[in-house]
């Protein structure tokens, strides 16, 4: 059992955090209202320059000249940028994390994968002379045959995207094209099923349209180092991020942020931070580097497209005994963070519903579209769309109430989930019932009655017999319990139990014999 | 390029600078004259985040351009306090938790401000039809108007 020494920090905070149902103010909202919360392009800074960037204007094309010489000589003008200044002009986000490979430059250097991609950055002495210079640069482009949509850029023949994926798919463990979900066989029980239903789905990509752009402000520091006023929404991320493109280490930085105008997710990508930095460094000056309104809609990065296709068979009395899903999610020219999403959705599956039989394989796929990023659930948020229509329209297909309906088949505490794990703490049943009580829906009495408690469990535990499983079929790991997990045996409708024996309180600081300096962070001042 | 000198009143304040021609408002309140509370969200008159107040009437910074403020008066957010005393809008923009990234709000309050000063009883509607320029992207626009609602109506009383 860790031990926490909260003795060390217990002028910090009290440990009573109930605040729900409380108004409580935030922290930063004085400073909303009077205009002084700092976002980043709030910093001026003595001499600081402008950063502007050419982007292609195709989706996809080789690039076979760039000529910024006239750009060189534009008014205003101190330093041109190309791909081969960076120094490390190849990067994927999640290599932070060791996961996939790195296959986007900062600056395109061969090809331009999608429209908007950075080609060449200019820094001048104001924005309008660097919008001039960029007027100057001629790029000479090859226009490539372009994919937009993730199931003709799996076609055979279809276009190259990214030569670092020459099949425009991302890959798994160095293997697997997609990720694979297998529990039971989905394919017998559709033969048995009373209905089957099949339909695809098709959610666009999002723009997050924060109200502020993306943007940076890099400055060399008095140090050695530099600041970096940054929009992220990521800060470490994006610090660690731009020291490996930079190629020099993380503690060259000090990352300034945290008032973010509006983020969404949008802001993780570390868009501008890199080249910023490169900015003052190749000049000695403070850099800035805002997206425009039309830059921040066309490059920077959206919520993914996705395609999904569910097969679900169901029996008469509203038991789905199938769910088969096949899935693309496109990333778009790079791999930005597409690729975890994929995991994110697949272990997701089937969605919050006890299955017996589920199927997924989900594809993460590269076309010629601005790369995809983060966005509030990314991964789960279209496919939950398309599995709640599913619902309804099965529903209607069995005749059931479609509330009942998600009744009948939700989780409850103790059943087993595809991907193996026990389903603890359900509350699916109780929030439907809630939903269906505020909304005045009726329920029938013996719906109002289930509960996510009760029924669980059992035969509903195991792990079914998959095809293709060539190992002993595997029990499901235990799995650790926490005080905050909800006992299966607790029998229903029991009077309340005891409150659970308090946990041992912590060693009482009669004197702060552990030597250390109590100090607090908060209140900035020395304690006894 | 030639500097076009000019001269107008900031938060009642006279200030004299020089500006290139073709320089907005915006630019020239947050770069030139160093006043950061009013907001670029698009330069291009979508999102009202550079809202400020010319001669008490509603105006989007980045589309007005710089030369046409002289000798005129622009209020901006930073003006709107009593000293230290905040204006009956910021307390209930913080009361109605009409805030989250923070950054429509200077534009909010001063399209707030600019229809409380001309309609002190504004009807819902009338509040929805002024703030109808402002994009906010988080918080939603419920709680911003039910602040301006509630400055409308206790704020006044209590300021
Ligand atoms: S910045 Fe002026 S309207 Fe958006
Ligand atoms: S609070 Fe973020 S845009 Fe309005």
């Amino acid at each position: 059992m860790l031990e926490l020494r909260k003795d060390i920090f217990a002028d910090e905070r009290d440990d009573n955090l109930k605040e729900i149902g409380k108004g409580t103010q935030r922290q930063d909202m004085l400073g909303h209202v009077t205009g002084t919360s700092t976002y980043f392009d709030d910093h001026k800074l003595q001499g600081m320059l402008h950063m502007k960037v050419l982007r292609s204007q195709h989706a996809h094309a080789r690039l076979r000249r760039i000529d910024t010489a006239e750009a060189e000589r534009s008014q205003g003008v101190r330093r041109i940028i190309r791909g081969a200044d960076v120094p490390r002009n190849l990067n994927t986000l999640l290599s932070l994390i060791n996961f996939g490979k790195d296959d986007e430059p900062s600056l395109a250097v061969d090809k331009v994968r999608y429209k908007g991609e950075p080609i060449v950055a200019i820094v001048a002495d104001s924005p309008r002379e660097a919008h001039e210079a960029m007027a100057k640069v001629r790029v000479d482009y090859e226009p490539l045959p372009a994919v937009f949509d993730v199931e003709d850029a799996l076609k055979p023949g279809a276009p190259v995207v990214n030569e670092v994926y020459p099949k425009n798919t991302f890959i798994y463990h160095d293997v697997y094209d997609h990720q694979k979900l297998r529990f039971g066989d989905a394919d017998r029980a559709l033969a048995g099923a009373d209905h089957v239903l099949e339909q695809r789905y098709q959610m666009s990509p999002i723009e997050h349209a924060p109200t502020e752009t993306n943007g940076s402000i890099a400055a060399p520091d008095t140090n050695g180092r530099y600041v970096v006023y940054t929009s992220t929404q990521a800060l470490f991320f994006s610090l660690d991020t731009s020291a490996k493109i930079l190629d020099v280490p993380s503690n060259t930085f000090h990352f300034v942020g945290g008032t973010v105008g509006g983020g969404f997710g949008g802001k993780v990508d570390t868009l501008t931070e890199p080249l910023c930095i490169l900015g003052a460094m190749l000049t000695g000056r403070p850099v800035r580097y805002v997206l425009g309104r039309e830059e921040e809609m066309q490059f920077g990065s959206p919520r993914g497209a996705e395609r999904i296709y569910l097969k679900d068979g169901v029996m008469r009395d509203g038991r789905i005994i199938a769910r088969k899903v096949r899935a693309y999610f496109d990333s778009g020219a790079y791999t930005r963070l597409s690729s975890y999403a994929v995991v994110k959705c697949v272990a997701h599956l089937p969605g919050p519903y006890t299955i017996p039989n589920v199927h997924g394989d989900v594809y993460c796929v590269f076309t010629n579209r601005t790369p995809a990023t983060a966005m509030r659930g990314f991964g789960v948020t279209a496919m939950d769309f398309a599995i709640e229509c599913q619902m309804d329209k099965l529903a209607h297909l069995v005749g059931m109430d479609p509330m009942e309906f998600r009744i009948l088949n939700a989780y409850r505490d103790g059943d087993m989930k595809a991907h193996r794990r026990e389903a603890k703490n359900c509350a699916l049943i109780e929030c439907v019932q809630v939903a269906a009580e505020k909304s005045k829906w009726t329920l029938r009495e013996e719906f109002r009655r289930m509960s996510s408690r009760k029924d669980g469990g059992g035969g509903r535990a195991a792990i079914p017999a998959t095809p293709g499983e060539t190992r002993p079929r595997p029990t499901a790991p235990a799995q650790q319990r926490t005080a905050y997990d909800r006992s299966l045996a607790a029998p229903l409708n029991e009077p309340p139990r005891e409150p659970p024996p308090p946990p041992p309180s912590p060693p009482q600081p009669a004197a702060p014999s552990h030597g250390a300096t109590r100090f607090s962070s908060v209140f900035g001042t020395r304690r006894r | 390029m030639s500097k076009i000198p000019l001269q107008f009143r900031h938060n009642g304040r006279e200030v004299a600078i020089f500006v290139d021609g073709g320089t907005n408002l915006l630019v020239a309140l947050r770069e030139l004259i160093g006043d950061m509370t009013p907001k670029f969200g698009c330069g291009q008159g979508g999102c009202g985040a550079c809202s400020v107040l010319i001669d008490g009437a509603l105006h989007l910074s980045c589309l007005t351009l710089a030369e046409t403020v002289a000798g005129r008066s622009v209020e901006t957010l930073d003006g709107i306090k009593q000293g230290p005393q905040l204006h009956p809008l910021q307390r209930a923009f913080m009361e109605n938790f009409a805030a989250q990234c923070g950054y429509c709000t200077p534009g909010m309050l001063m399209a707030a401000k600019a229809l409380l000063d001309r309609n002190p009883q504004p009807s819902r509607a009338e509040v929805v039809e002024a703030i109808s320029g402002n994009i906010c992207r988080c918080t939603g626009y419920e709680p911003i108007i039910n602040a301006v609602l509630a400055a409308a109506s206790g704020g006044r009383a209590s300021a």
